[in-house]
């Protein structure tokens, strides 16, 4: 009963935390509020019985992959001048398409769920559990995924590297 | 009483954490001034002891300002943040047999979690400010802390790969006849490193150098405010400290034939004052590098002493298996 109560608390908290995420016109508070859902996502991985993936969820996605986010805002500093084009760009005109799309999957959602009998285990899976999985029958998406990053490493180090040059702060070229 | 225990051990870490962090505003100093050959704060009461409440009483009173060109809401929740975030920490610090708030099995990246959710602190502080120190401030800090978490949770690795559990309970039994500080030597030196960057203390307190950037973050800050900011700082140095001990320094157990003679929770308190006094020394006696000398040394060398430090532990732990 209370591991119920608690997580209809988390998912109630994600979803407002969500909604305010996308309205806010500040990309600092909006931030904030994303952060907020991502830890409610984080109970409710737990409670659901899989306390690695919550804890990874909140190490990695909350505490890495969203401070960059707001290293790159501080990088912009927006300012009052960013919050009056987000304010335009939130105009009922420019949402309703897409949000009456997303309204019909939603509904879809829905239908599907109340179909399927309750899915969720009570037994939490353990890291080793986890890293078995990762390394056994999913070995293959993991390797795609560290190709992908590397590919990703390499096109920032280019684009680091010719922005270097360009300025003329390349140290080969002082040799 | 079972049940009731948590709930008073919280209590006692609430108050023994903020009650340490003030007593430590003190220590430090006195300390520092032991080593630098001068005498630090000795005037009020017994060695100087009254200064702890002389700085409260001083903190408490001051006018508590709030810029009018800053983002109010952020800039008042930034210091929590830092302060709730290593209060959380302690939850899973196991202080002798039994004597913890809760043991889980995700107890190490619970740690790791609560310690990157405190760099939020000074991010959003430095943002909210509005002020061109505090903004810069808060850029080396994010840069810094993202960077050395990585080598903090790499460094860990090995420890995890040899107890088999990310439980600290586990680890800490692992420990019983030798501890980790041996077999895990280059991690124990990269985990020291990225705890001092990650708790922002000198050598490591770039995104406040007060020589270049004034105060660095918490530039517009004063009063409580900025109390806060300091309290969470040595509550962090506090967490790392148990944290070293728990994880290298074999936790509750005593050292060899000498163990038993004392209870596991003096034991325990003991590392972790030597611990402490440690990071004062480091403090007192290592100037403060560039910032790309921070970075380069981040990611050209903690980088491949932690790769390597997995490597041969994955190797040994492989070789042993294959042995018995």
């Amino acid at each position: 009963m209370l591991e119920i109560t608690l997580f209809y608390v988390a998912a109630t908290v994600a979803l407002v935390a969500t909604v305010l995420a996308m309205t806010r016109t500040n990309a600092i508070h909006a931030l904030i509020y994303l952060i907020v859902s991502l830890l409610a996502v984080a109970v409710i991985f737990f409670l659901i019985g899989a306390p690695f993936a919550a804890a990874l969820e909140i190490v990695i996605y909350a505490g890495a992959i969203m401070v960059l986010f707001v290293f790159v805002i501080m990088m912009l500093n927006l300012g009052e001048k960013g919050d009056q084009q987000e304010r335009q760009w939130l105009l009922p005109k420019i949402w309703a398409g897409p949000a009456l799309l997303a309204a019909v999957l939603f509904a879809e959602l829905l239908y599907v769920i109340s179909t399927v009998e309750g899915p969720v285990s009570t037994t939490a899976v353990s890291a080793k559990e986890v890293g078995l999985a990762l390394f056994g029958p999913y070995v293959l998406a993991v390797e795609i995924a560290s190709m992908l990053l590397l590919a990703g490493l390499v096109g920032s180090f280019h684009l680091g590297r010719r922005y270097l040059e360009r300025d003329g702060f390349d140290d080969r070229s002082e040799k | 009483m079972s049940e009731l225990m948590p709930v008073l051990l919280a209590l006692t870490i609430l108050i023994g954490g903020v009650a340490g962090a003030a007593i430590l505003t003190w220590f430090e100093r006195r300390l520092l001034g032991v080593w630098q050959d001068r005498h630090g704060p000795n005037r009020l009461g017994p060695l100087g002891i009254g200064q702890v409440l002389a700085d409260m009483i001083k903190l408490l009173f001051k006018d508590d300002w709030v810029p009018p060109f800053s983002d109010k809401v952020v800039f008042i929740f930034a210091p929590t943040a830092i302060v709730v975030a290593m209060m959380m920490g302690f939850a899973v610090v196991p202080f002798a047999p039994g004597m913890m708030i809760i043991d889980v099995n995700i107890g190490l990246l619970f740690f790791l979690g609560m310690t990157s959710l405190a760099v939020y602190s000074v991010l959003l502080g430095g943002l909210a400010s509005n002020n061109k120190y505090a903004l810069l401030g808060g850029l080396r800090s994010a840069a810094q802390m993202v960077s050395y978490e990585v080598f903090m949770g790499l460094s860990l690795m090995g420890v995890v790969m040899m107890s088999g559990s990310f439980s600290l309970v586990d680890i800490v039994e692992a420990q019983t006849d030798v501890w980790f500080c041996f077999s895990q030597i280059l991690g124990l030196i990269v985990f020291v490193i990225a705890g001092i960057a990650e708790s922002h203390r000198l050598p490591f307190d770039l995104p406040e150098a007060e020589h270049e950037l004034t105060a660095g973050f918490h530039t517009e800050y004063g009063g409580m405010k900025f109390a806060m900011f300091m309290l969470g700082e040595y509550l962090g140095l506090m967490l790392i400290s148990c944290m070293i001990v728990t994880l290298f320094f074999g936790g509750w157990h005593g050292p060899a034939l000498i163990g038993h003679w004392l209870p596991p929770l003096f034991w325990f308190g003991f590392k972790v004052f030597i611990i402490i006094c440690f990071f004062v020394l480091l403090r007192a006696a290592i100037p403060r590098p560039r910032y790309d000398q921070l970075m380069s040394l981040g990611w050209k060398v903690m980088l491949p002493i932690t790769l390597i430090n997995l490597v041969i532990t994955g190797a040994v732990l492989l070789w042993m298996e294959g042995a018995a």
